[in-house]
């Protein structure tokens, strides 16, 4: 119980004061994730959609395979980005280990597949309501995937916030592509598991709550942002 | 605009739910589906309105397709409403022609005051009551004033005053050279709407006649047994 006050009392500190090294690595956390989540979320809300209206041969084995991918070790994400991304890898070329960029390239690897399948979801309810008006409306296909990406708008406002959750505490494939370096590519998370290992349970505690009220702050701007809760616009 | 289907089936799962079925509709006329439930009357206009495939024959219009289908309307028995306010609603089909703005607005706030939501524009669709879902429905499908407008059992589970405002919409549209083509249980709004009846029985035209004299004499003895609310099996 200690450790717990001491850690909300850390994170008082750290916040009121404005700690240089926290507003670094709190402004990599979300730097990372939300790039992560825009490249997820243009690849995988159009990807989602598509899956629920189209109908073609393979879609059930392709709708098992996504949902399967939502499960994806981190880890191993971390591990296979690491390889590919390694000097001796396919695309060691670019230098890109040990940098944020590698983080988000693991990240949106791991969240694409859980907004997609999110999407997918909310879009097959929202399709076997539309279906018939929007035939019998003479409706094009384009037509058609915006109606519901417009109409869905606030399930896939919750499939990417769904996404951008995973991401934000995601740990261990961002330790393994990004090193936990400090001022490079330390984040909120890696500095958790840093602080954790050190014994300094206070200020890993402290970074946690952090970290919590950031996830929560995110959501309520973004609800805030688009309305969702107010009559008439949903 | 006429739609003549020849020697139409429909098939599922091997079970023929439709057919074989020959029928010409060609005047701007209230034309009423009767029949026992499983008859195929939803499967029939489904079939004319081109949302629902032949397994075998033709539906031939006259009019070339694409052309035909946008002069067509459909209101489903339980009214699908757009996750969207009333106006967003109204102003859809308008929007998926590419019509002017300033003309969606007037004909929006037209059609929101003919069928009295026109204090409810900004209100969201799906929840407004039963009766007040089917006449935006009913409204969204004659904002484009369609040639040819298909309803299927408009006024199931409606009070009756919702069930007379649907009515005066209908015959308002009929008289401006709307063909109209509906599905109906309820043979009292069949005999004040019906200018001719197409009397399905197991997934055929079974009789077809103009409306006073269907109701005053059947030919089929199942018609006659139909019209007095015996059971048909």
């Amino acid at each position: 119980m200690n450790d717990i006050w001491a850690g909300l009392e850390a994170a008082f500190w750290l916040i009121v004061t404005l700690d240089a090294d926290l507003v670094e690595i709190t402004l990599r956390s979300l730097q990372v994730s939300l790039s992560a989540l825009v490249v997820a979320s243009l690849i995988a809300l159009p990807f989602g959609t598509w899956l629920a209206i189209r109908r073609f041969r393979y879609r059930r084995t392709a709708i098992a395979v996504l949902n399967a991918l939502m499960g994806l070790p981190p880890v191993v994400v971390g591990l296979i980005v690491y390889l590919l991304l390694s000097r001796s890898g396919p695309f060691g070329v670019f230098g890109l280990l040990f940098t944020p960029s590698a983080m988000i390239v693991a990240q949106v690897i791991i969240i694409t597949p859980l907004i997609a399948s999110i999407t997918h979801q909310a879009m097959r309810e929202l399709w076997a309501e539309y279906h018939d008006l929007l035939i019998s409306l003479s409706t094009t296909k384009r037509q058609r995937i915006m109606t519901l990406i417009w109409d869905g708008r606030r399930a896939l406002l919750t499939a990417a916030l769904a996404g951008f959750g995973r991401a934000i505490g995601e740990v261990g494939a961002i330790m393994i592509v990004g090193g936990n370096i400090d001022h490079a590519t330390r984040v909120l998370t890696t500095a958790i598991a840093l602080e954790t290992g050190k014994g300094d349970f206070a200020l890993a505690l402290g970074l946690g709550f952090v970290l919590i009220a950031l996830a929560l702050a995110v959501n309520i701007l973004i609800h805030t942002l688009s309305r969702t809760e107010q009559e008439g616009r949903w | 605009m006429s739609l003549t289907l020849s020697q139409a089936v429909v098939k599922r799962r091997g079970k023929r739910i439709l057919g074989p079925v020959d029928l010409h509709l060609s005047t701007a006329e209230i034309t009423i589906v009767l029949g026992p439930n499983g008859a195929g009357k939803t499967t029939l206009l489904r079939v004319l309105h081109g949302v629902e495939r032949l397994s075998s024959g033709e539906l031939a219009l006259s009019k070339p397709d694409a052309q035909a289908r946008q002069e067509q309307a459909y209101v489903f028995q339980s009214p699908i409403m757009l996750r969207r306010t009333v106006r967003a609603n109204l102003a859809y089909p308008l929007e998926l022609l590419g019509t002017a703005r300033p003309i969606i607005k007037q004909k929006v706030e037209h059609w929101a005051e003919r069928i009295g939501l026109a204090d409810a524009l900004e209100r969201h669709a799906p929840r407004l009551s039963g009766g007040e879902k089917q006449k935006l429905a009913l409204a969204r499908a004659l904002i484009r004033s369609p040639d040819v407008l298909f309803l299927d059992e408009p006024c199931a589970n409606l009070d009756g005053r919702s069930t007379r405002e649907i009515e005066t919409l209908l015959k308002d549209a009929q008289l401006r050279g709307t063909q109209i083509v509906m599905t109906t249980h309820d043979l009292g709004q069949a005999r004040r709407m019906a200018s001719e009846v197409v009397f399905l029985l197991y997934g055929k035209v079974h009789e077809r006649a103009d409306a006073k004299a269907f109701f005053a004499k059947p030919d089929t003895q199942e018609a006659q047994a139909f019209l007095k609310g015996d059971i048909i099996e």
